[in-house]
């Protein structure tokens, strides 16, 4: 048992991952919140669902991360006036996930301080809220357009916001730094290079940067409202995009969850496949990141290089497993890849080969004077700031966050593998581009592992078709970025009521802005680049 | 009387072979030097007949203009690529003693360089993008620091010449004994530095960025479109030709003919394509294994060209060589 608290009656949940769930009052979230975080927990994540139906009220879940396992506390909130604490002072990452559940489910943080919309840019009206079960989304599939062009040689607020109840613009207050010689730059959501779109608002003086602002969301799809009408197994392909380069751990995590609702097992067999493919997802987007961070210092050179290996993975998924990105490989109660000897040696020789190249590449990039120049103390994280704002995954473990779960909370097969965490405390681009050379072998080693201990003769599994009734359960998995966590909600007939993605980038993308703090206005794109967040896996 | 206006008849042919020449070529250059690159970098190039393509495609489009682009934008263009061929005409590239060489010695090129500087810093802070001013701002930083360290090289030459023409300086180191110049050798490293610097290559800026933030001289014409960015980058490739042409004449001014001496002509062109080649394979390898610098970084580097070029002065001073 994780924590003690009078009024927290908790239930071991048939979890793969250690997780415990427990129902409680809005009264008591603040006080639990701050035990954990006494205790050195974590937020995973924060959600909403609408339980008007059933349950008449809204819920709002929360999942803390303990050294012993996961805790899932459901916040019953009035039906009527849904408030809960603000819990934001105690984990700072739950801002912009409580502005999220705001926008999305009109669920309100009382005495937060920071209220602005976040997921919600001119698209839909203030007062709707897409992911209760009573939103229409046909009705405004035929509204004006939110921002219509001014007529040419009129005024520019020709529609006014009272005509059609939408915003025309999309107003967001910004902080603003005052003083002499301050100004911004505004970047995005449109950039010269083909990257995903997010706003960036730089306060700076000289090339100095005084502050960073983001603004995401501008790739806000409704996954999460897409989800209530889909199957089980159709669920399964869209959690497979929600992130694109991440498509195997959230795959993985959906079905970890679903799974847990059924209470079953899958085959050890597709297990050991669902490590595979996890580790391979890890090498190619290592391999892609420390090419793409010679590109940012200009070194094509390594770019060219770190590429040709990424495409040779990418090409062997391909051939192998029939999707380069490894897509809908994973379901719940299996997966439909499989694996040949032939196989098994092609990965085999793969693996020998990264080990060499990527050898002779690290040692290019350890000497190259001007490449470590650029790299090291720039956009520095101390491991203090890490803990305070809870900075997880990958970037976390370049400064001293020791959390892995693949170490951590091991689930089958990591519990026979032995993982190794790559850790470093500079908390720096340089500590990130280690982490990622250290955690490329360890995975390399762990394929081989994989390979070696793979039961291969085994009865094919069987889909999962249905759950149970009034299910709940979460999966989680150490993607390449951080943990993945999938929490699948179902209603009284046993479909998906409710589906929430996390990505780790949700707890990230704030600790980029204090990355930023000092560092000059050009080291910006190597910085963001060394953490690579995801832009589509927290708009959702 | 007549044989002195066939010669000047003959000296304009061979500068009017050198203008067409050199815009010609200027694009073929850039080419080569971006498929080297890929060749070093395992890639496969899109061919050196790339930039001419990507002139032809940008010359097609309709161009787009920022409603509150004033003149100066619109004309910066035209002038950059004006100053940056003018400069071409006046180096030697195939021959000496070219009519419109009189009009201006090295001071003067330098002086033409930095007109197109001025006009393309102001074009970019005329449309009020906070890219276009962040630019503007570094490439001054820059070039404040490139332009003295590129006049100390050129006067390390003109004291050894006597002259300030460029014609003059390569004549004499052309066609006279051959000598070993240790302060050239300083000049020539302080060159390469302030080359590197002014054409936007790396170490200093990177020209196939496409990260807004970093860039330098690409922030200044994000704003240009079709024909006026054509202009800019063939610009560009032209005054990456000036420079080359510039060091080689001062540093390897061997293979130059005089004008309207016809039969050395064929080889001198030989020569040209060969220096160039060889120049722009050079600048390849320079920039595949060198990464970027922090930008702050670039006044120490270009304190470096300015430290070297006074040293090549010192020297000559001390040595008389």
């Amino acid at each position: 048992m994780p924590i003690k608290h009078p009024n927290l009656k908790l239930n071991r949940m048939t979890d793969a991952v250690p997780a415990w769930s427990g129902d409680i009052a809005p009264d008591d979230l603040y006080a639990i919140c701050q035990q954990v975080r006494e205790g050195g927990g974590r937020l995973v994540a924060l959600w909403g669902s609408d339980a008007r139906i059933e349950k008449n009220c809204f819920m709002l879940h929360v999942t803390l991360m303990t050294e012993s396992g996961l805790i899932c506390l459901n916040v019953k909130l009035s039906a009527v006036q849904p408030v809960y604490p603000d819990i934001s002072r105690i984990f700072p990452a739950a801002n912009r996930m409580q502005r999220a559940a705001y926008d999305m489910l009109g669920l309100y943080a009382q005495e937060g301080h920071d209220h602005r919309k976040w997921l919600r840019h001119a698209s839909w009206h203030s007062g709707s809220f897409p992911l209760r079960k009573d939103f229409d989304g046909s009705s405004h599939l035929n509204a004006p357009h939110p921002n219509p062009l001014p007529p040419a040689g009129e005024g520019a607020n020709v529609h006014s916001p009272a005509e059609n109840g939408i915003q025309t613009l999309d107003d967001y207050a910004f902080v603003q730094v005052e003083g002499q010689g301050v100004h911004e730059i505004p970047v995005g959501p449109v950039h010269a290079g083909i990257i995903e779109p997010g706003h960036f608002r730089f306060s700076i003086i000289g090339e100095r940067v005084l502050r960073l602002e983001e603004r995401l969301g501008y790739v806000h799809k409704g996954t999460e409202k897409r989800f209530e009408s889909m199957s089980l197994q159709q669920g399964a392909k869209l959690v497979g995009r929600v992130s694109g380069d991440s498509t195997v751990a959230y795959a993985w995590a959906y079905a970890m969850a679903a799974e847990s609702i059924a209470n079953i097992a899958p085959t050890k067999r597709a297990l050991w496949l669902r490590a595979l493919l996890l580790e391979r997802e890890r090498v190619a987007n290592h391999l892609g990141d420390l090419g793409y961070l010679g590109n940012d210092v200009a070194l094509a050179f390594g770019f060219a290089q770190f590429w040709i290996l990424k495409e040779q993975v990418l090409r062997n998924n391909a051939k192998l497993f029939g999707h380069r990105y490894l897509m809908d490989k994973i379901v719940p109660g299996g997966g439909s890849a499989n694996i040949s000897a032939e196989g098994k040696r092609i990965i085999e020789e793969e693996c020998a080969m990264l080990q060499r190249e990527v050898s002779i590449l690290r040692g290019i990039y350890d000497e190259h004077a001007g490449l470590q120049d650029r790299f090291i103390s720039t956009g520095t994280v101390t491991p203090k700031l890490a803990d305070q704002l809870g900075l997880c995954g990958l970037a976390g473990r370049a400064s001293a966050q020791a959390w892995d779960a693949r170490v951590q909370f091991p689930c089958a097969p990591y519990d026979k593998l032995d993982v190794r965490m790559a850790t470093y405390r500079n908390g720096d681009v340089a500590a990130r581009a280690i982490v990622r050379f250290d955690e490329l072998f360890e995975s390399l080693r762990l394929q081989r592992e994989i390979l070696a201990n793979m039961i291969y003769e085994e009865g094919e599994p069987t889909p999962l078709e249905k759950l149970p009734a009034n299910g709940f359960g979460i999966g989680m998995v150490e993607g390449w970025r951080g943990e993945v966590m999938v929490a699948i909600h179902t209603d009284g007939e046993g479909k998906l009521a409710r589906v929430h993605p996390h990505d780790p980038s949700w707890q990230n993308w704030p600790l980029l802005e204090h990355a930023i703090i000092d560092n000059i206005v050009p080291d910006f794109p190597l910085i963001n680049k060394s953490f690579n967040l995801s832009y589509s896996g927290q708009d959702l | 009387m007549e044989n002195f206006n066939l010669n000047l008849f003959f000296a304009i042919l061979f500068q009017l072979a050198q203008l067409l020449v050199v815009v010609l070529l200027a694009p073929l250059l850039t080419g080569w030097v971006n498929q080297c690159q890929a060749w070093l970098q395992n890639r496969s190039g899109a061919g050196v007949l790339q930039p001419y393509r990507v002139l032809r495609k940008l010359f097609h489009k309709d161009a787009v203009m920022a409603h509150n682009a004033s003149w100066l934008f619109r004309v910066t263009p035209y002038i950059v690529f004006g100053c940056m061929w003018l400069a071409a005409a006046i180096i030697p590239i195939i021959a000496v003693d070219l009519p419109f060489s009189q009009a201006a010695d090295v001071i003067a090129l330098v002086g033409v360089f930095a007109l197109a500087r001025v006009f393309i810093a102001l074009a970019a802070m005329d449309i009020g993008t906070s890219f276009g001013t962040l630019g503007a701002r570094r490439e001054m930083l820059v070039s404040f620091l490139a332009e003295p360290a590129l006049l100390m090289v050129l006067f390390t030459a003109s004291m050894i010449s006597h002259s300030t023409q460029l014609p003059r300086i390569v004549e004499s180191l052309a066609y006279h004994q051959f000598v070993l110049y240790p302060s050239l050798a300083f000049a020539a490293l302080a060159f390469l530095i302030v080359l590197l610097a002014e054409n936007a290559r790396i170490p200093v800026d990177n020209p196939s960025t496409h990260l807004e933030l970093t860039m330098i001289h690409e922030a200044m014409i994000l704003e240009y479109s079709a024909r006026h960015l054509a202009l800019i980058e063939w610009a560009s490739s032209l005054k990456l030709l000036a420079y080359i042409s510039i060091g080689v004449a001062l540093f390897f001014p061997y293979g130059i003919v005089e004008a309207g001496n016809w039969a050395g002509l064929p080889l001198a062109v030989v020569w040209l394509l060969l220096k160039l080649l060889v120049a722009g394979a050079g600048l390849a390898v320079l920039e595949t294994v060198t990464a970027k610098m922090r930008i702050f970084r670039a006044p120490e580097f270009l304190g470096t060209a300015f430290l070297l070029a006074v040293l090549g002065l010192l020297i000559h001073f001390l040595l008389g060589a």
